[in-house]
């Protein structure tokens, strides 16, 4: 079988390699990342598929998949790979494309749970795990998601009703402004 | 012995045990925490699944102030040190990185901040035979696994203080302790970290595969040095117990709860009774309780 690869398919490999500083080109399938991959079992496309879509040039179905989301960033894949890919920095280049066009489709909670983390850190400068399970579950619709397990954890006192206040929010708010204004500008 | 520290916001929750243990400890060792001001979040897994910047960015706030403390910087939950390590490394690495970063945060890491997982400096600075002195109790004939994680042996080059594949920090520190680590094949497999809450599933499935081998070679406690991998591991073992109709009632501690019970400390300046799984029997059944 011979693959044609046209010049719109590189422009998805490069994108990818230079966000994150990788040559998944190396990839040759060898499979070794999937092998190791503790959630493997449960993704749609495995690790090296995910690669594979990538240098094929095919974002829609790699931006679409499961398995993006479902890495859960162990790095096994990362440290054994014998190209020295970076796989786990693909997975995050992949889901922070996807994130730029609205794609969480696939695995819509676990992208709800990064937004809703970053937003507690950005209001609070420290998770605060009551404010940010009480706003999931409410937005997943699953308001007593947890509550035994709530309940347990403050009853040991190991859930806080507030985070210490942070001596300067502003300047922490104006780094976190800064950041995005960054991005803004290289994309 | 004097260093910066950087608890991370699971220690002033779901891991407050932890602290506690850790606060006791290092008073009895002599060894001064002094915390970094005004600390902010690490950013965790969700900065990284989401942007570019805003991780390294995050962490690199606090390591200027690091940099400032003039000391090393000691760092108990390994996903912030994991972060935190691999911030500085990318920031080091990568010129135009350290530009941008100085000129959002308006301030420059230079570099020179050293970052350590609280382990390391316990086992491989403090020392095994310096703590072997000040032991009043054992853990003889207490039989445990050490679960070390992904995320302090993980990516090997920038965070791993010891073997990546198969550490031994924490076997070679319960030994001291008089206690028998078992050798097992999952110590560095992944618990699931951070899905615990947005899918819990593969928690559930990942902690059962932990937890059934470590039962089935006759481990009576699991040991861990990261609060994602406690809380995953103790707070969520029943429902693993009853999704998965077995029964392991393995108690996880924190190594700094062992240590604190062998240097003689009190059961509540251990935060013993904030584990889930009851810790009291077998602690009992090995005359360790006061």
């Amino acid at each position: 079988m011979k693959i044609f690869m046209e010049d719109p398919s590189r422009s998805f490999a490069t994108r990818v390699n230079e966000m994150i500083g990788q040559n998944i080109d190396g990839c040759y399938q060898c499979g070794k990342c999937t092998a190791g991959c503790p959630v493997a079992y449960t993704m749609d496309f495995p690790p090296h598929e995910i690669i594979r879509l990538v240098q094929l040039g095919r974002p829609e179905e790699a931006l679409a998949s499961h398995t993006i989301w479902l890495c859960a960033s162990c790095e096994t894949c990362t440290s054994r790979c014998p190209k020295n890919i970076d796989i786990a920095a693909v997975m995050d280049a992949l889901r922070i494309l996807a994130l730029g066009k609205g794609q969480t489709q696939a695995e819509k909670e676990i992208s709800l749970f990064h937004k809703l983390f970053l937003e507690v850190v950005g209001r609070f400068g420290r998770v605060n795990d009551l404010y940010l399970m009480g706003k999931y579950n409410l937005l997943t619709l699953n308001p007593l998601r947890d509550w035994r397990l709530g309940q347990k954890l403050f009853s040991k006192g190991k859930l806080k009703v507030t985070t210490p206040r942070m001596k300067n929010p502003k300047e922490f708010q104006e780094i976190l402004k800064r950041t995005q204004a960054f991005e803004g500008k290289k994309a | 012995m004097r260093y910066a520290y950087y608890p991370g916001c699971s220690l002033h929750s779901t891991a407050s045990d932890y602290q506690q243990s850790i606060d006791s400890v290092f008073k009895k060792l002599s060894i001064e925490l002094t915390e970094v001001e005004d600390w902010t979040c690490c950013g965790a897994s969700a900065a990284h699944a989401s942007d570019l910047l805003l991780p390294v960015v995050l962490p690199a706030k606090d390591l200027v102030k690091v940099e400032k403390m003039g000391l090393e910087v000691l760092v108990p939950c390994a996903a912030c040190y994991n972060r935190l390590r691999t911030a500085a490394h990318k920031i080091r690495e990568n010129p135009d990185l350290r530009k941008k970063v100085k000129e959002i945060l308006q301030a420059d890491f230079q570099g020179s901040a050293k970052v350590r997982h609280i382990s390391d400096a316990v086992v491989n600075e403090y020392g095994l035979e310096a703590i072997g002195k000040l032991l009043e109790k054992n853990l003889k004939g207490m039989k445990v696994v050490c679960y070390y994680g992904c995320l302090s042996a993980r990516p090997q080059k920038i965070v791993a203080f010891d073997d990546p594949v198969y550490p031994s920090y924490l076997d070679r520190l319960i030994r001291t302790l008089g206690g028998e680590p078992i050798e097992w094949p999952f110590k560095t497999e992944c618990c699931g970290g951070s899905f615990s809450v947005s899918k819990k599933d593969i928690v559930l499935k990942l902690t059962r595969d932990l937890l059934d081998m470590a039962k089935s070679l006759g481990a009576e406690a699991v040991v861990v040095d990261c609060p994602l991998c406690q809380f995953n591991l103790d707070f969520r073992q029943e429902e693993v117990e009853k999704k998965y109709g077995v029964h392991f009632g393995l108690p996880v501690f924190y190594f700094t709860q062992l240590l604190g019970i062998c240097l003689g400390l009190r059961e509540e300046a251990l935060g013993l009774k904030k584990l889930n799984i009851d810790p009291f029997s077998l602690l009992e059944s090995k005359n360790l309780r006061q």
